[in-house]
């Protein structure tokens, strides 16, 4: 496999607080990875200078192409999608305007047609709700359509920041599987942030360990399942 | 009774050039999230473009069609030229600099054309309309522009990708970048729009009240109030608050004796607050909910 | 500016008063330095400059006081107001008309110009505290239009004069004091200056000046804490209206004439313009903006008579660029760097 995404030496911090102290790590080409830490530990703040929504310094290289420093838009339209926590759906735009967004970056027609109806036919239950205002779907059913929204841009990579907040265990588990099969079978790759790391290694293959802004360990998920300290600080036994 | 309809219906017609201007007025909101304070001067700039053309020469829907342009571009410049570096300053910062913008036109306009007050063409002409003497040609022709500017708005933000981008820019900025949509870029269309459709307010305006400098003044603040009052959410409130405002204006003008001519405007803002203070999103506006 | 969006009429909330914090302490004794060398700058400047200037000088510090008394409300209770022209107008014409139809001592229509804006702020502030950002905006400056309407209504005219407007006696120095007429306005003026200025700060470290903090920071939160909102802030704009309905007597004392055209929007605007680019939030900023109402337009008036407008915007732009949170804003700013010099990104 080869390396989709390089970070090297990436720090990044709001106002006087420095949140990321230099981190390395990269991603392979159709694997998820997962990034594993206690709350503040830098997760979420990974994702958004991937993104370009702070400022960063350090190299970000995306496909081997330089990426840092680009707005937020160019990176998106490389095709990075970005699952925010709390999901960032458009409240009061339909459902189907969501999915639509989703597809903004793309100019073939008939493909984001195809691609919605492939959405609906993996997400069932945004089709029931195709013309209801986002806002009032359930948390479950807006995580939904936040990754089927991502997807409509056909990313290479996509980014994904708690996808299990706040989320009843069997609608997680629902999630999750429709992730292992998006992976598989559009090969998306992607990078998680979980605070469930129990559920976060069963998904991936590849795991980073994130304490205070620093990378502390790395490794295949299995290694780090084995691992006493991750065993005890984030899986509980 | 007669008394009456006359005056619904010349409320209906000077409220046609308020619902042109809340229109313009709620495009830019949608766009920038305030109101921007100089939007008349920017439709009266516009006008004075267009007179001008017509002046060298150019027919009136020439002069019309390249009016729309410049403005077009105008509106964007001014976002991508003043505004854009003026991103991250709060928001009173931005209202000033509306002011320093109307200041700005307002002295160029009466610098290059002056103060004097010209006539400027109606493109309905300016006898009865179908024969009725209750209403001229040229305000049923306003009405009927302004509900066509309205249905060309919607027919745009409902049914267009580009329309639905920018909604979700004004919506909800971060999240639209992280779909791609380039937010900067949408807020200088919504300011191109919003100058292009001033423009329009100001040339079928500025038959009924000339063109001058000063033009622009009580209009904006009239429009402003159509806005507030249909909601600023909505273009379909806009209008019809802008008509609304019209004819509470007329018929307070016409049955209220103190008010008279003079105090025709306080009144009518007045009115607004209170309906303002009774219904405070409008009477079209989404209600919107705040998080502590 | 809808409500939801209301949290972000100021610079940084949440940040900035942990921003100011050290600051502050640290660099109190060197503002305080700088405020007396200000003051007595200004004391000691009628001594060596003409009549005319002198009056101007005290106009600037007439608008400084209208300011405060705006900074007051947009500073510390979050509204803001495109209309407090209207008060400076009502305390105008209290002063004028006390003085010639009541024969009232020209310094006791102070008090009584204050009291009467503080009624009318408060009345006004009650039903236009319903309403948030943009619709206050729009609500305050429809009381800007209006005054000059107002001011001409036939039924008042036997006191405002009408559209004629009323003339004032231009008040002499008392005690035979040996200065000339403009020098001892000017005096006067500053001393009126300092003691509002005395009494805002007061006000806004006072219990009631923290609780009008909190509901600009979360009206919704300072809500379920007990703090009434609706009656601070109400309170909040009858005392903004108060301070500047007594620039308004004053400046009727200085120039010694009112009529309803000095009184149009345009006052409400510029008023606005001196809060900003003397900074939000910031009380000494109000003398900055008070000069910049008083001397910018001149100067834009001395750059090119046609396109003075033109002049003014542009330099307002330009001051926007280089201090988006105005005087106050720089001075922040400044503070922050001198007093943590080892902190920079």
């Amino acid at each position: 496999m080869t390396s989709l995404l390089e970070v090297r030496g990436l720090r990044a911090s709001y106002g006087a607080v420095q949140a990321l102290h230099g981190l390395d790590f990269s991603l392979d080409e159709g694997g998820v990875t997962t990034l594993l830490g206690a709350n503040g530990a830098g997760k979420t703040t990974t994702l958004r200078a991937l993104c370009a929504m702070i400022r960063t310094s350090g190299d970000i290289l995306f496909e081997g192409r330089p990426i840092a420093g680009r707005s937020t838009e160019d990176v998106v339209r490389l095709g990075i999608a970005h699952v925010p926590q709390g999901r960032g759906t458009f409240a009061r735009f339909s459902v189907e305007e969501n999915l639509e967004l989703g597809a903004t970056t793309r100019r073939d027609k008939n493909g984001i047609r195809d691609d919605m109806d492939r959405m609906f036919a993996t997400f069932p239950i945004l089709e029931k709700r195709r013309t209801q205002q986002a806002g009032t779907l359930s948390g479950g059913e807006q995580q939904m359509l936040a990754v089927a929204r991502a997807l409509m841009l056909r990313p290479r990579l996509m980014l994904l920041d708690e996808p299990s907040f706040g989320l009843a265990p069997l609608v997680v588990r629902e999630l999750f599987e429709t992730l292992a099969r998006v992976n598989r079978e559009q090969k998306v790759s992607m990078l998680i942030v979980e605070q469930n790391a129990d559920l976060a290694l069963d998904l991936a293959d590849q795991a980073y360990l994130i304490e205070t802004g620093r990378i502390v360990l790395s490794g295949p998920s299995a290694a780090l399942r084995q691992d006493e300290g991750v065993r005890k600080a984030y899986l509980g036994y | 009774m007669d008394l009456l309809l006359q005056q619904i219906l010349a409320g209906l017609a000077s409220g046609a050039i308020y619902a042109c201007m809340a229109l313009a007025v709620v495009m830019i909101y949608q766009a920038i999230d305030h109101l921007n304070f100089a939007q008349g001067e920017m439709a009266m700039f516009s006008t004075f473009i267009a007179w001008q053309l017509m002046q060298w020469g150019a027919p009136y829907w020439v002069a019309f069609g390249l009016t729309l342009a410049i403005s077009f571009v105008g509106g964007v410049a001014i976002e991508r030229v003043v505004f854009k570096p003026l991103k991250d300053a709060p928001v009173l910062s931005h209202v000033v600099v509306f002011i320093a913008l109307f200041a700005i036109l307002n002295s160029v306009a009466g610098f290059l054309w002056d103060f004097s007050v010209k006539p400027f063409p109606s493109p309905f002409g300016s006898g009865p309309f179908l024969g009725s003497r209750l209403i001229g040609a040229h305000q049923a022709g306003m009405i009927g522009a302004t509900l066509v500017i309205l249905a060309f708005l919607y027919v745009f933000f409902r049914f267009t990708r580009i329309g639905l981008a920018m909604r979700a820019a004004a919506a909800n900025p971060e999240s639209a970048r992280l779909v791609g949509v380039r937010v900067g870029w949408m807020i200088a269309l919504g300011w191109g729009m919003a100058s292009a459709i001033g423009a329009i307010a100001g040339m079928l305006i500025a038959p009924v009240v000339f063109l001058e400098p000063n033009m622009m003044l009580s209009i904006l603040l009239y429009g402003f109030a159509g806005a507030v009052l249909g909601g600023l959410n909505s273009p379909a409130g806009a209008v019809l608050g802008g008509f609304a405002v019209g004819v509470v204006e007329n018929l307070a003008g016409t049955y209220i004796p103190v008010i008279g001519g003079e105090l025709k405007l306080p009144i009518a803002l007045f009115l607004i607050v209170g309906v303002l203070v009774v219904k405070p999103n409008g009477l079209f506006g989404r209600v919107s909910v705040q998080r502590v | 500016m809808t409500i939801e969006h209301s949290a972000e009429i100021l610079p940084s909330r949440e940040a900035a008063p942990a921003r100011e914090a050290q600051p502050r302490v640290r660099g109190a004794a060197g503002s305080a330095w700088f405020g007396i060398a200000v003051v007595v700058a200004l004391a000691v400047a009628p001594l060596f400059l003409k009549n005319f200037v002198t009056f101007q000088l005290t106009m600037a510090l007439v608008y400084a006081i209208a300011i405060l008394g705006l900074n007051l409300l947009t500073g510390i209770s979050g509204q803001f107001s495109l209309g407090h022209g209207a008060f400076y107008a009502v305390g105008a014409y209290s002063a004028a008309i006390l003085m010639e139809s009541a024969g009232l001592g020209y310094a006791w229509t102070l008090p009584v110009a204050g009291v009467v804006c503080f009624v009318a702020g408060f009345l006004f502030g009650l039903p236009a505290l319903r309403l948030e950002g943009v619709y206050l905006a729009l609500a305050t400056f429809a009381l800007a239009v209006a005054t000059p309407q107002f001011l001409k209504l036939g039924p008042l005219e036997h006191w405002t004069g009408g559209v004629q407007g009323v003339i004032v006696t231009k008040p002499d120095p008392p005690f035979g004091l040996p200065m000339s007429q403009d020098q001892w306005l000017f005096y006067f003026t500053l001393a009126v200056g300092l003691l509002l200025y005395w009494a805002a700060r007061n006000l806004v470290h006072s219990r009631s000046g923290r609780a009008l903090l909190a509901i600009r920071d979360n009206p919704i939160a300072a809500r379920s804490m007990g703090v009434n909102t609706a009656l601070y802030k109400s309170l909040a704009f009858g005392v903004s209206a108060a301070y500047t309905g007594v620039a308004g007597a004053l400046g009727a004392i200085v120039v010694q004439f009112v009529a309803p055209d000095s009184f149009t929007f345009a006052l409400s605007v510029s008023l606005f313009v001196g809060l900003v680019v003397g900074g939000v939030g910031w009380l000494p900023g109000a003398l900055a903006g008070g000069a910049f109402v008083m001397f910018i337009p001149n100067l834009a008036e001395h750059v090119s008579k046609g396109l003075s407008g033109a002049v003014y915007g542009v330099l307002l732009i330009l001051i926007i660029y280089a201090a988006p949170g105005g005087v106050g804003g720089l001075a922040r700013s400044l503070g922050a760097r001198f007093s943590q010099p080892g902190r920079r990104p």
